[in-house]
């Protein structure tokens, strides 16, 4: 290829730059605008503990539930939730697998865009248990009844899923900060911050035969995360087709959540990207070259949802199967019509944008075009769930689904939980993995005597 | 210096890897075993020159994927087909299909936990004691270290190769 390929890193950048530039912010008071942004989150994030309480006390009458609509916007909210995370592990681990050098620069981000997103999606079963306080009853374990829990149910197929995904997607964030908390720690001034990152960092050195066995694990993780991420969207559709519900019992379904998933969490990192880059000035190291990668990532995705909505119609009209075809139809132009061509407009037509290079590489149009998806990626699920649910077989079941203003605040109280740990992120630790960047940085560079670095 | 009896090993500095590379060649053209390479990434190409085998923890990620695959996948038989059979909707109790989600969980997890453990434990961390060489190889600085106990190893043959490298500081470790 004889084409000049466009940096990754702004090439003025040497590789001392980059832990001053990322640690900036640990190292400094916060800036207003993030106290603003906190305070905003930690407040929803208290409305929400208000709602919490609210429920205990009353009762699951407090949801807009009821017949027929047992699943409204919790769950809509737990998938969403969970979609989100989606691409994270896809940055985190497929990437690193296919050896695409780009992702070095937001993959701690979006890595812990995924861990918080899915702690946000498992509070929503666990607060829409009804007996909150027997949580503990989704586990297997010996109890006095000798009962255990049914296998056989997507649901506790789910609880197994999420909570291995969390857990593995925790540990391999944590492994890639090992070496950057080294870093914090070695020009740490502040004695306290020497000390929390000190023990953080667990006594890392970089010494080679650390990083050789570091580099094997890193891969292992990465290759044991790809079919986790792959496996838990995937059994979060289960819980939908392995029913008999006219809309939800479908096998598209796997690969289309998949889809739906990487598609949403990109959105979500541009959106989060973005700001961040703005704000801790890293538009040296987040450059248009990620975002634009990114965009198209989001278009590819956003076709792959797109010929699944597609395809799922026709397979509806197709099967000749009444019930199918009428949920369809009754998507489409009964009482959530509204809600559907939402998501059609938004998660079809609207990303066809990124078509022309120059809209795929201008900021507002990326920021404002994520903010879209990301609405649209709610309504899909909220399509799926209600529309599915509202007119089943019997018309003498048929009702509508209102939400109560307790289902729109469990809504904000998630982003409020969500960016209040993800604000915490930003001040706390190094927002991009700096070992990872350094050794981008020497690729294709030449040392002061023009010998090229060969790795 | 009379205090070269004890000296434990010289560290030389080097700005970028390649300098580093070359030293590390110079160090086993003399088939030195005990050297380490200290660097703010990983530098491939260093292992083999240092003598540093491949890591063993693929193995115990096999062993632990696999006895989390046996382990999902039996506790689902014994408890649904064998401590308490319960008929649920008219599913077999030995429903190996519907089993398969929560084993290939259970591999995932255990072999996941298993590697990080295996990690920490190969590398000897979480580990508070040991100094570090130098404040700057978590910055970018990439050392070579050389231990006094080598075959062969004479201060001032070593101290010469590491200033023909490239090195931008040598200290002795005493």
């Amino acid at each position: 290829m004889d084409f000049e390929k466009e940096p990754l890193i702004n090439p003025a950048k040497k590789i001392a730059d980059v832990n001053s530039d990322v640690c900036r912010p640990l190292e400094s008071f916060p800036t207003r605008a993030w106290t603003v942004a906190f305070g905003i989150s930690v407040s929803l994030f208290l409305m929400g503990i208000g709602l919490i309480v609210y429920q205990l006390k009353v009762g699951m009458g407090v949801w807009g539930l009821n017949h027929p609509v047992g699943w409204g916007i919790d769950i809509t909210n737990f998938v969403f939730w969970i979609g989100i995370g989606h691409a994270g592990t896809l940055i985190s681990a497929i990437l690193h697998l296919f050896r695409q050098r780009w992702r070095t620069s937001i993959n701690r981000a979006a890595e812990a865009m995924t861990i918080f997103a899915v702690m946000t999606a498992g509070l929503f079963p666990l607060i829409h248990l009804g007996r909150n306080w027997f949580f503990f009853w989704l586990l297997p374990y010996p109890n006095l009844r000798n009962l255990w829990v049914n296998f056989r149910s997507p649901l506790l197929w789910d609880v197994f899923a999420v909570s291995t995904y969390f857990t593995i997607s925790l540990v391999f964030w944590y492994m890639g900060l090992i070496p950057d908390f080294a870093s914090v720690r070695d020009r740490a001034k502040n004695r306290i911050r020497k000390i929390v990152y000190s023990l953080l960092a667990l006594g890392w050195r970089g010494s080679q035969r650390h990083w050789n066995h570091y580099e094997t694990a890193y891969l292992i993780l990465a290759g044991l995360s790809t079919p986790l991420v792959l496996s838990v969207h995937s059994i979060v559709s289960f819980d939908f087709a392995v029913s008999i519900l006219p809309g939800w019992h479908t096998t598209i379904f796997p690969p289309y959540f998949v889809a739906g998933a990487i598609f949403s969490g990109f959105a979500m990192v541009v959106t989060l990207l973005v700001i961040v880059r703005k704000v801790f000035g890293l538009e040296d190291y987040i450059t248009m070259v990620h975002l634009e990668n990114m965009n198209k990532i989001i278009l590819v995705t956003g076709m792959m949802v797109g010929y699944a909505y597609a395809c799922e119609f026709f397979t509806a009209w197709y099967s000749g199967n009444t019930y199918e075809w009428f949920t369809f139809k009754n998507r489409a132009l009964g009482p959530y019509a509204w809600a559907y061509w939402t998501m059609i407009f938004s998660n079809v037509a609207a990303p066809q944008v990124f078509w022309v290079k120059k809209w795929r590489r201008s900021i507002p149009i990326m920021f404002v075009l994520s903010l879209i998806i990301n609405i649209g990626m709610w309504f899909e699920r909220f399509t799926i769930i209600v529309t599915s649910l509202h007119r089943d077989f019997l018309p003498v079941n048929w009702d509508q689904y209102i939400p109560t203003f307790v289902d729109w605040g469990y809504t904000l109280f998630s982003f409020g939980f969500f960016f209040t740990f993800f604000l915490i992120f930003c001040r706390l630790f190094p927002t991009i993995a700096m070992s990872e960047v350094k050794a981008t940085m020497h690729t294709g560079r030449k040392t002061e005597q023009e010998h090229e670095f060969v790795f | 210096m009379n205090l070269s009896s004890k000296l434990l090993g010289i560290v030389a500095v080097f700005k970028d890897p390649y300098h580093l590379l070359r030293a590390a060649g110079e160090a086993q053209r003399r088939q030195f075993k005990h050297c380490d390479a200290f660097t703010p990434y990983p530098v491939h190409g260093l292992d083999k020159l240092l003598g540093i085998k491949r890591s063993l923890i693929p193995w115990v990620t096999l062993v632990f994927g696999l006895a989390g695959c046996l382990g999902g996948l039996g506790l689902q038989i014994w408890t649904s087909a064998v401590a308490w059979p319960l008929n649920i909707g008219g599913k077999p109790f030995l429903s190996i299909p519907a089993f398969i989600p929560i084993t290939f969980e259970c591999t995932v997890l255990l072999g996941g936990l298993a590697t990080f453990a295996a990690l920490l434990m190969f590398c000897r961390l979480p580990n508070y004691h040991t100094r570090a060489l130098d404040k700057e190889i978590t910055n970018d600085a990439f050392a070579l270290y050389i231990s006094a106990k080598e075959e062969g190893f004479r201060e001032g043959d070593v101290r010469e190769f590491l200033e023909k490298s490239g090195a931008y500081e040598i200290k002795m470790v005493e």
